[in-house]
């Protein structure tokens, strides 16, 4: 791929005008004094920092709290561009619980041999203490991220499906308030369809998946690893925008064949735990044992209904790497539906033949760890050096099952204002969707991660990408 | 409320009381070196007393002079007493407690940490000390309006406040009993100009200076200046005032939740003794045995809070 390809820009989408949905926005900025602009920039990083949204990066020298930049330019969806997003997203969302529960029940999927046995009995991510068990309304995803790209104008791909722990809503939430704060006058020309629901709909959400034991109105806690975590600001700010005890492992115990939390009178039991600690440190008598962050006994308390745990354990094994490309076979097996959502073309390297054709491909690939996250250890060939591209092709070879490898895909853009003015920057998207058995419940707009550097595509927040409020067009 | 939350608040407030106090207390000190250079040691070091730090301060090479003094004080991350430390404590423990703050609460501590981290980055210097303290002060009375007017008043208040009560007493206890001897009656007939300075400097950590002056006038005796720190009822900062608050708290506290606990048992014992005191029996069992004693019940009292609502188990 000699030629530097043409990316999609969302906002002018190549030509010289804005795209229908940016065109109300577009109109407004123009009219704007940039030295204005400049000044909310400024103003929006204040207010981030007295609000304390920051996070703590990992391996950092200094231990002090970093803000993730945040751009003033919105990125706009339009009500028709969003609904066919939404479809395509339930799809896979239902398709993922499905296959949770097949693979934790009768393995129909393997039965069929539609994906082969070795991926899931030698994967990590799969817990076989998990098999039988029924998780309260039958939901093992109750939080789901989709990471989402684009590459033109009709063109989205599922880049990963985040079944765990995702994180970032506090993110989509705060840049809203702060674009509300800076620029009110935006929102009453243009109809921007809400977000600010959604702590309201997580309450409900979990609430509808508590256990059978569960009475009243169920308690709900969020389960946080502390404040060194580089997500407690979010733990905190959902716990504080659900009225629900933001709990840490200590405070926990099993008393009575149910979890239940120190409070200043003594324990109380918990319904429903929107865990934001991982399978592996959440039962040290069951997972890992020099775990201080988990509840020891939790995982039987679990198995036995006493408790509803959000995400189910287990769940990991829906977003793996090397089970994402196994997706569109997913989706068709358990829908019977053609998927709506596209995966992104992906080679497993465990497999020889693909493996000879990432080592031939190297410089135009990106490849990925399969049990990696936060674009740590991930190779972009097209921006790496000679140098690094050998370095890579040792551990490739050394340990193919390790990796699966993909096109580098033309990522849209949005502008971002830079001191020159509207720059463009490559962005990816994601949604936060919400299961329980009362529906699928997905807030119009999601994260947008930019990344800042002129020409990266590598948005993650700790490899120097930002966030824009995301807007979705009422009709 | 988790026992762990109630903890975060107790002690979240207790850092925000003893940085407002230390800062009073760099400032009192500072007010004695510029009027009194020739006994700017010993007073010095009696400063760094009251803030109970002579080892620590010793161990990090300090000197019994007015920058040494006032760093440690000040900003030494050796110092786990110092403005910048215990003000980053009350942050941490904000951050804890995040759940149970409404956001002016939190964004004030916040921006307070901010602040006092940006105007403490460096050593202080002289030129920039009135400055500094002022900021300290306001920022204190940012995050206490913060808290009285925005927080509801349930058990999440009556924790705060029950640690900044704590906190006060002790720290105004602390005060006293490092300058006691030139409280006793028997300094009265000394009466010199150091002495003086000495009243004042206990006034001035206590920020009682100018209320003392309008109880009582211009008279300065150390007797009067006893009382009105450890048995006034209409002083913010007597020791009386602090335990009658304390009883309060608890008693607000047992009631909302319906139960009897013996912290709350434990702090109207302590409060009724300060009651029926005179100030002339405190100095007949002793001023220093009276203070010794005090901190004593008082630090007994806020580990008998901790365990009623478990704090840590």
């Amino acid at each position: 791929m000699g030629e530097t390809p043409a990316f999609f820009n969302e906002m002018d989408g190549g030509g010289d005008k804005p795209r229908a949905p940016y065109s109300k926005y577009g109109d407004w900025f123009a009219a704007e004094p940039p030295e204005r602009l400049r000044r909310k920039a400024r103003e929006a990083e204040t207010f981030f920092r007295r609000t304390g949204i920051t996070f703590n990066v990992y391996g950092a020298a200094d231990a002090d709290e970093r803000l993730i930049p945040f751009d003033i330019v919105p990125r706009i969806i339009s009500a028709r561009e969003w609904t066919k997003l939404t479809r395509g997203i339930e799809q896979r969302v239902r398709a993922i619980n499905a296959f949770l529960h097949d693979i934790y029940h009768r393995q129909e999927i393997l039965r069929a041999g539609r994906i082969p046995v070795e991926l899931i009995e030698n994967n990590d991510a799969f817990l076989p203490k998990m098999i039988g068990v029924a998780p309260p309304g039958g939901i093992y995803t109750h939080i789901i991220g989709v990471d989402l790209v684009r590459t033109s104008e009709n063109e989205f791909f599922v880049l990963e499906d985040n079944a765990r722990t995702p994180s970032g809503v506090s993110y989509m939430l705060e840049n809203r308030e702060t674009m509300l704060q800076m620029f009110p006058e935006l929102f009453t020309k243009i109809r921007v369809r809400p977000v600010s629901d959604y702590p309201k709909m997580l309450r409900r959400s979990l609430s509808a998946c508590a256990p059978n034991v569960s009475k009243g109105r169920p308690v709900v806690a969020v389960l946080t690893p502390g404040i060194h975590n580089s997500a407690y600001y979010e733990h905190a700010f959902l716990a504080d925008q659900m009225g629900a005890e933001l709990v840490e492992g200590h405070d926990l115990r099993v008393v009575d064949g149910r979890i239940a939390m120190r409070t200043t009178l003594g324990y109380t039991p918990i319904d429903v735990l929107y865990r934001r600690v991982d399978d592996d440190y959440l039962d040290p008598l069951n997972f890992r044992p020099d775990s201080y962050l988990g509840v020891p006994g939790i995982l039987d308390v679990y198995r036995s209904g006493g408790i509803t745990i959000a995400n189910a354990p287990g769940t990991g094994i829906a977003d793996d790497k090397a089970i994402y490309s196994y997706m569109p076979d997913i989706v068709q097996f358990y829908t019977g539906e053609k998927p709506i959502l596209k995966n992104v073309p992906t080679w497993r390297c465990s497999e020889p033949s693909s493996l000879a054709y990432v080592l031939d491909h190297l410089c135009e690939l990106v490849v990925k760890e399969v049990h990696g996250s936060g674009g740590y250890g991930m190779l972009v060939g097209p921006a790496a050096s000679k140098k690094e591209i050998e370095a890579f092709r040792a551990k490739l070879t050394a340990k193919p099952g390790n990796y699966i490898a993909q096109p580098t895909l033309a990522l849209s853009t949005v502008p971002i204002l830079t001191r020159a003015g509207l720059a463009p920057r490559h962005v990816d998207l994601r949604p936060f969707v919400l299961m329980s058995p009362e529906g699928i419940e997905i807030t119009p707009g999601g994260l947008t991660r930019v990344a800042l550097k002129k020409g990266s595509l590598v948005v993650n927040s700790s490899q120097g990408g930002g966030t824009k409020d995301t807007w979705v067009l009422e009709d | 409320m988790l026992g762990k939350t109630a903890g975060g608040l107790f002690w979240m407030f207790r850092y925000l009381e003893r940085a407002e106090n230390t800062a009073r207390l760099a400032d009192a000190g500072f007010r004695i070196a510029l009027t009194r250079s020739d006994h700017a040691e010993d007073e010095w070091a009696s400063i760094i007393d009251t803030a109970s730090a002579r080892q620590a301060f010793l161990e990090s090479g300090g000197k019994f002079d007015g920058p040494s003094v006032i760093n440690f004080l000040l900003r030494d991350s050796a110092n786990p007493s110092s403005v910048l430390s215990v003000t980053e404590a009350a942050r941490n423990n904000a951050r804890l407690v995040r759940t149970a703050l409404t956001r002016e609460v939190w964004e004030a501590v916040n921006e307070t940490w901010i602040k006092q981290k940006a105007a403490l980055a460096r050593p202080v210097r002289e030129t920039d000390l009135p400055d500094v303290l002022g900021l300290i002060r306001n920022q204190s009375a940012l995050v206490r309006g913060a808290t009285v007017g925005t927080m509801l008043r349930n058990d999440i208040y009556n924790f705060a406040r029950i640690g900044t009560f704590v906190e006060r007493a002790d720290n105004i206890a602390r005060i006293l009993d490092v300058k006691y001897y030139v409280l006793l009656p028997s300094v009265q007939l000394v009466g010199s100009t150091l002495d003086n300075v000495q009243w004042e400097t206990i006034l001035r950590a206590a920020s009682a200076e100018r209320s003392f002056r309008w109880l009582h006038g211009g008279e300065t005796r150390p007797l009067t200046i006893a009382d009105f720190l450890i048995l006034d009822r209409r002083m913010p900062r007597s020791l009386l005032y602090c335990l009658r608050k304390i009883a309060g708290n608890l008693g607000h506290l047992c009631a909302d939740y319906g139960v009897r606990r013996p912290s709350l048992e434990a702090a109207i014992d302590l409060r009724d003794q300060l009651e029926e005191l005179s100030i002339d029996q405190v100095m007949e069992r002793g001023l220093h045995e009276f203070l010794t004693s005090f901190i004593q019940s008082n630090n007994a009292l806020a580990r008998q809070v901790e365990e009623d609502f478990r704090f840590n188990s």
